[in-house]
Parts: structure tokens; C-alpha cells; sequence
């Protein structure tokens, strides 16, 4: 492989290029699908570029009493984080047979990097509002780490015990593992803990911004807010193949599409059709319910089914 | 470790201006701070200085939402002064127009209420469905809003015979969209978990700070104007006055869901029982005396004092509206919550800043300002400010 081969996958495609055109179009179908649940219009598909644009032109403020340099370094942090999971996520999605040993772990991390970078930024603005937002933000993460993993590792046990995220889409090629009673429970558990990590409604508690206004990004304006909001969209487009590849894969793109639009669709609906919940029942909701549960999965993987 | 959220001067919780200070350890509320008074327009000030016909229009710009309320209270407050005698069919229009109010007024505490809690699809959903409530106020009044609908002696527009059959047939419409909502809140599991048990103020509380309205009436403190007091046709129909027990903010909601479907019983009623005939008396002269009008505004007891000159104009005009006793209650149901209850606690007596805040003396440690000062502060502020431009 050259390292011309290697770039163009890096910055264009499936890296830098493709997530962030793609992810800020999902951002609009979001939007839009929720104006219509709304009766509302919603805007017109070139939003999301328009907004990304003005944020570019504006002025980025620091507050005067922040850590300068950790509060402009969180945004490139979780934005860099999330483009490196994506990237890998559709690398490994395109070319299974390339994939590495323990990639998986490697995606997991940069995955959990977004949320520290929110975090560290809004504890460097000084701002008792961020600081409420970094809070509970935090707390989120505890909470939703640990179901996160078990989901993970019913994927895991089902391939045949490997950490390779190549192995377990080329696992699938005959059943899918979402077609089991572990692999339900493993994709049900995902839902939940990727609305949490998209900050949507049920859990954009660290955001509320009726409560904490913008919570974690309140103080960001300007380029630093745009990365923020673009490590966002770039989950959104990432974490629902991350989905697909854990247990649905497709065969060819247009099933790709297809599933992936139906787990989107899923996303929005729950954005749509709930209130948001307090930080404490939302650790609960974690903890108490989608924790036992996903280690109901792994007990019911290892035993087979 | 004690931090201080604030929720005001401006903040996405509430469009108008205020300040809570929630002093936090941790997420949990410990203590509330209410500061109020941003919003001062010297209502109370200017009245006297107007006619009896321009008050009607004055008070009705003290808020956008009960500008059906303060009208009619202070008309009130004049009849009762100069002892007129207002027509019936009169009465039933005021009654008309006072219920559709309500029910417009509740279902934009709903929309609010959902976006509180994060639930904007209700929020959309509730201010569709309030839609058709003010079309019904421009064809019957010609306004969405500040409808100009009382004058002293009766009401300036009437119900046409051929808007009859719109009307019930919106009113068909808004049941059901009142039903909906009702059995969507008593349903969803998610709803509930963040309703119920929070901000609760029990009865007694409630009566020593004196809350007014659905508030008091969500927390077992049945009272309601409209039937204490009788105005209007109230007395002429028959209607339940909504109690619950609970005072959370379920209880609120639930007063608020079930008043709607009252208000359209009111109003079905009306449209059926109203007589024929003239629409207003003539008032010649307002002789000197003293009046009182209570109304019961969405949000709770209005209460206009008047006290005429026997002039064309009044000497002395107070108001009390309802959020002023509602906001205050929230000092003792905020305490022990946490943060995201608290913003949902303050929202649920729906506050009305523009109704609160006709008090022209601003109490501080040491000072007292009256308006006289504040309004040469604030003529100072404008001729600085003209400095500041015309040297540029």
C-alpha cells in the first residue's frame, strides 16, 4: 500500500472528507425528520453547511479567567477523536481482512475521547454553568461505559473470541448476530448508550439548555463551537455503522444503507418522542436496568445462544 | 461545596426577564434566591392619567397572555364603582371570551412545559393544537391577541349567530387534541418519572404564601373566583372547579389539562344559553367612589382596585396579579431538588413577569427608590447614551 493510497483513505475517503460532509448532511435529515414529527418545515438541506460557514467566519472568545490553552485544545481533542473512530470504523467496514488485533479497543477509546474533550473544555471555561454540564457529563460516561463494553463483548464472544473488529464483520457472513437473543439484547443496549453518547434526548442532560443553557459548550463560540458541533455529526454518521458492523452486517452498499438508515430513523424517533431524564435517573437507567441487562446478553452468549 | 446557578436575568428557561439564584451543593438545590423587578413599565403610574375607555386598552398590555383578565377585572372594578348593570348577554360573551383564554393560556403552559423537560415534540404539538383558540379570537374580536373585547358597561364585539356552529366545531377539535395530551401524560412512563414528587408544596405552605389560582388548586387549596366570587355568567352554568391533593408538578399539569376541558363545558354551555338583546349599556357618568374587579385569570386570581374621581379618569388603580403570589411559593418548593427539577418547579406555577411587576419602589439593604428616581435614572441612561452616539 502506498502512502498516497494511505492519505486518500485518511483525508477523503472513508476519512476526513466523507465524514464531515456526510455527517453534517445527517445532521440536516435529523433536523428535518424532526420538524416534520413536529409539524414544523425544518430547513433546507445546505443548513448544516451554512451554520458550519457563519461559526467559521465568527469570533472565537475565551473567557478571560479560562485555561487558554486546554479550552481551545478540547474541541480539536474530541474532533480529532471522532474522525479517527470514524475513519476506522468505515476502514475496517470497507476492507474487513485489514483490520487489527485489538481494534476494537483502539475504536473505544478514541469513542470515549469525544466526551473528555466536552468535558475538559467546559471545566477550563470557568463558568458554573460548564462546570454543572462537565458534571454531568462525566456521570453520563460513568454510567454508560459499562453496558457499552458488555455490548461489546457479547459481539466479541460470538466471533469466536477475537478483538478484531475485521473478524467479526467476516463472522457475520453467514447469520447475522443480531438474529439471537444475545445479539437482541447487544443491539438494544447500543441504541440506548448511543443516544446517550450523541447527547440526544433522553440523555443531553449535560446540554439542557432550559436548565444549564448550553451546559458543556456554553462558552465556545466561533471555530472551537464548530469542531465541537462537527465531532457530534461525525458521530452520528459513525456509530450507527459501528452498529451495523458490530452485529448486522450488510453484503452489499445498498443493504448498508438501508440498515443504516433504519437505526438512524430509530435514533431520531427516541430524540422525539421523549422527555429528557435527570442525571440521577439516567444513572439508574444505566446502572440498575441497561447494565444487568447487557450482562444478561453476555451470560446468555456464553451459553450459546 | 456550595456554587450559585443562575437562572436569569435572561435565560432560554423563560423568555422574560428574572433571576433565581439556585444556590447548589452539588445537583441539589439548598437554597433560592428571587430577584424580580426587571420588567417595570409603570402601569399603575399611567392609569390615572388616562380616561376610563384607554385604561381598558392599558391593562390589557400588562400581559400578552391574560389580556382577557385584567380588562375584565378592571372593568369590573369600574361597574362596581358606578353601579352599571351589564347586559346578559354581555355577561355570556365575557365568559365566552374569558374561557377561551384559559384554555389558550393552558395549552401554552403545556407547549412550555414539555420544552422544559426537554420533550419539544409536545411543545410543538401543544402550540398547533392552541392554534385554532386564536383563530377563533380573530374571527370573533378580529385579534389573535389583546382582543380589545371589554368596555365599561359590557363588550365591544358580539357572537354572531353563523359563528356559532365554528366555534363548537373548534371546540370539538380542541377536546380532543385535550385528551390526547392528557392520556399521552398519564401514560408515558417518562413523563411521569419526571412529574411526579417533584417541587411539591403542600397545603399548608401553600396557604401561608398565599398562591393563587391552579397552583393553589393543584395543591388542595380549593379556591376559584369564578365561583367564590362569581363574574360574569358563572354563576348561571354549571362547571366543577378542578382540585388534586398532590401539589407536584403532575398535580399542576393534570389542574391544568382538566380546566381546559371545563373551560369548553363553559363554553358549550354559553353558546347554548346565551339570550338575545343589547351587548352593552350606555354609561353616562362614573361617580366618585371605589371599586373592586376579580377575575380568575388562567394563572389565578386577578385584582383591580379603582378609585374614580368622579371625572373621566380614575385617582388611584392597583393591580395584584397572580404570578405575584405564585413565584414566591417557589422558594420553598425548589428546596431539595435538584437543578433540572428546579427548572422544571419554577416554570410549573407559569410565571407571568409583565403581569408581576407594576411595583415602583425598588426595596435594597440601605435604599429605597421610588419612581421618581428610577425614572430619572433612566432619563439619564437615554441623555448618556445620546451623548455617546451624537459624538460619533
Amino acid at each position: 500500500m502506498n502512502i498516497l493510497t494511505i492519505l486518500f483513505h485518511f483525508f477523503i475517503f472513508p476519512g476526513f472528507l466523507f465524514l464531515v460532509i456526510f455527517g453534517m448532511f445527517l445532521t440536516f435529515l435529523d433536523r428535518k425528520i424532526s420538524a416534520r414529527i413536529q409539524w414544523r418545515v425544518g430547513p433546507p438541506w445546505y443548513q448544516p453547511y451554512l451554520d458550519f460557514l457563519k461559526l467559521l467566519l465568527k469570533e472565537v472568545i475565551v473567557p478571560i479567567n479560562s485555561s487558554k490553552f486546554l479550552f481551545l485544545f478540547a474541541p480539536v481533542l474530541s474532533f480529532l477523536s471522532a474522525v479517527i473512530s470514524g475513519t476506522m470504523i468505515y476502514y475496517f467496514l470497507l476492507y474487513p481482512q485489514r483490520s487489527f488485533l485489538g481494534d476494537i479497543i483502539v475504536i473505544l477509546y478514541f469513542l470515549t475521547l469525544v466526551p473528555v474533550g466536552f468535558i475538559l473544555g467546559a471545566s477550563s471555561s470557568r463558568n458554573p454553568l460548564s462546570g454543572c454540564g462537565a458534571q454531568r457529563e462525566m456521570m453520563l460516561l460513568i454510567g454508560y461505559e459499562l453496558p457499552f463494553i458488555f455490548a461489546l463483548l457479547i459481539s466479541i464472544v460470538k466471533a469466536g473470541g477475537k478483538i478484531k473488529l475485521g473478524e467479526i464483520i467476516m463472522a457475520q457472513n453467514n447469520l447475522s448476530f443480531l438474529y439471537s437473543w444475545s445479539g437482541l439484547i447487544s443491539f438494544l443496549t447500543l441504541l440506548f448508550v448511543f443516544q446517550a453518547k450523541l447527547g440526544y434526548v433522553p440523555f443531553d442532560i449535560a446540554e439542557a439548555e432550559q436548565e444549564i443553557m448550553a451546559g458543556t459548550i456554553l462558552e465556545y463560540s466561533g471555530v472551537s463551537l464548530a469542531l465541537f458541533k462537527l465531532a457530534k455529526a461525525i458521530l452520528l454518521l459513525s456509530l450507527p455503522a459501528l452498529l451495523i458492523a458490530l452485529l448486522w452486517p450488510a453484503k452489499s452498499i445498498f443493504s448498508f444503507i438501508i440498515k443504516f438508515f433504519f437505526i438512524f430513523l430509530l435514533i431520531v424517533l427516541m430524540k422525539n418522542t421523549n422527555p429528557r431524564l435527570r442525571i440521577d435517573q439516567a444513572l439508574k437507567f444505566f446502572w440498575f436496568i441497561l447494565g444487568p441487562f447487557s450482562i444478561l446478553g453476555v451470560i446468555l452468549v456464553l451459553s450459546g445462544l | 461545596m456550595r456554587r450559585v446557578i443562575p437562572i436569569g436575568p435572561y435565560h432560554p428557561l423563560q423568555e422574560e426577564p428574572e433571576f433565581f439564584k439556585l444556590i447548589v451543593e452539588g445537583e441539589k438545590v439548598v437554597e433560592l434566591e428571587i430577584n424580580i423587578g426587571y420588567n417595570h413599565r409603570g402601569h399603575e403610574f399611567l392609569s390615572p392619567k388616562m380616561t376610563y375607555e384607554q385604561i381598558a386598552y392599558l391593562v390589557e398590555r400588562i400581559c400578552g397572555i391574560c389580556s382577557n383578565s385584567h380588562p375584565l377585572a378592571f372593568v369590573q372594578a369600574v361597574e362596581d364603582a358606578a353601579n352599571i348593570k351589564v347586559p346578559e348577554r354581555a355577561l355570556y360573551i365575557r365568559t365566552i371570551n374569558h374561557e377561551l383564554e384559559r384554555i389558550h393560556s393552558h395549552f401554552l403552559w403545556l407547549g412550555l412545559a414539555g420544552h422544559f423537560i426537554g420533550y419539544n415534540t409536545v411543545w410543538m404539538w401543544a402550540w398547533k393544537y392552541r392554534e385554532p383558540i386564536l383563530d377563533i379570537f380573530e374571527m370573533v374580536t378580529g385579534n389573535r391577541n389583546h382582543y380589545a373585547m371589554n368596555k365599561i358597561g359590557g363588550v365591544r364585539w358580539d357572537i354572531k349567530d353563523e359563528q356559532i356552529p365554528i366555534i363548537e366545531n373548534i371546540l370539538l377539535e380542541v377536546e380532543k387534541a385535550t385528551w390526547m395530551f392528557t392520556k399521552a401524560i398519564l401514560d408515558d412512563p417518562v413523563i411521569l418519572a419526571r412529574l411526579r414528587d417533584v417541587g411539591v408544596l403542600p397545603k399548608e405552605v401553600a396557604i401561608d404564601y398565599g398562591v393563587v389560582g391552579p397552583t393553589a388548586r393543584a395543591s388542595g387549596v380549593n379556591i376559584d373566583v369564578r365561583r367564590d366570587d362569581p363574574h360574569a355568567a358563572y354563576d348561571r352554568i354549571e362547571w366543577d372547579v378542578i382540585v388534586f391533593e398532590e401539589g407536584d408538578v403532575l398535580a399542576k399539569a393534570k389542574v391544568r389539562l382538566f380546566e381546559c376541558l371545563e373551560s369548553i363545558k363553559i363554553i358549550r354551555q354559553c353558546l347554548r344559553k346565551m339570550p338575545k338583546g343589547e351587548i352593552e349599556t350606555k354609561v353616562d357618568e362614573i361617580p366618585m367612589g371605589e371599586g373592586i374587579g376579580r377575575a380568575e385569570a388562567p394563572r389565578g386570581e386577578v385584582f383591580h382596585y379603582v378609585r374614580t374621581s368622579g371625572m373621566n379618569h380614575p385617582i388611584r388603580h392597583k393591580i395584584r396579579a397572580p404570578s405575584y403570589m405564585n413565584i414566591a411559593s417557589n422558594a420553598y418548593a425548589c428546596v431539595g431538588y435538584s437543578i433540572a427539577d428546579a427548572a422544571l418547579t419554577l416554570a410549573a406555577v407559569d410565571p407571568c413577569y409583565c403581569c408581576t411587576e407594576r411595583i415602583f419602589v425598588y426595596a435594597d439593604d440601605k435604599k429605597i427608590m421610588g419612581y421618581e428616581d428610577i425614572l430619572k435614572l433612566s432619563w439619564e441612561l437615554t441623555e448618556k447614551l445620546k451623548r455617546k452616539y451624537n459624538k460619533i
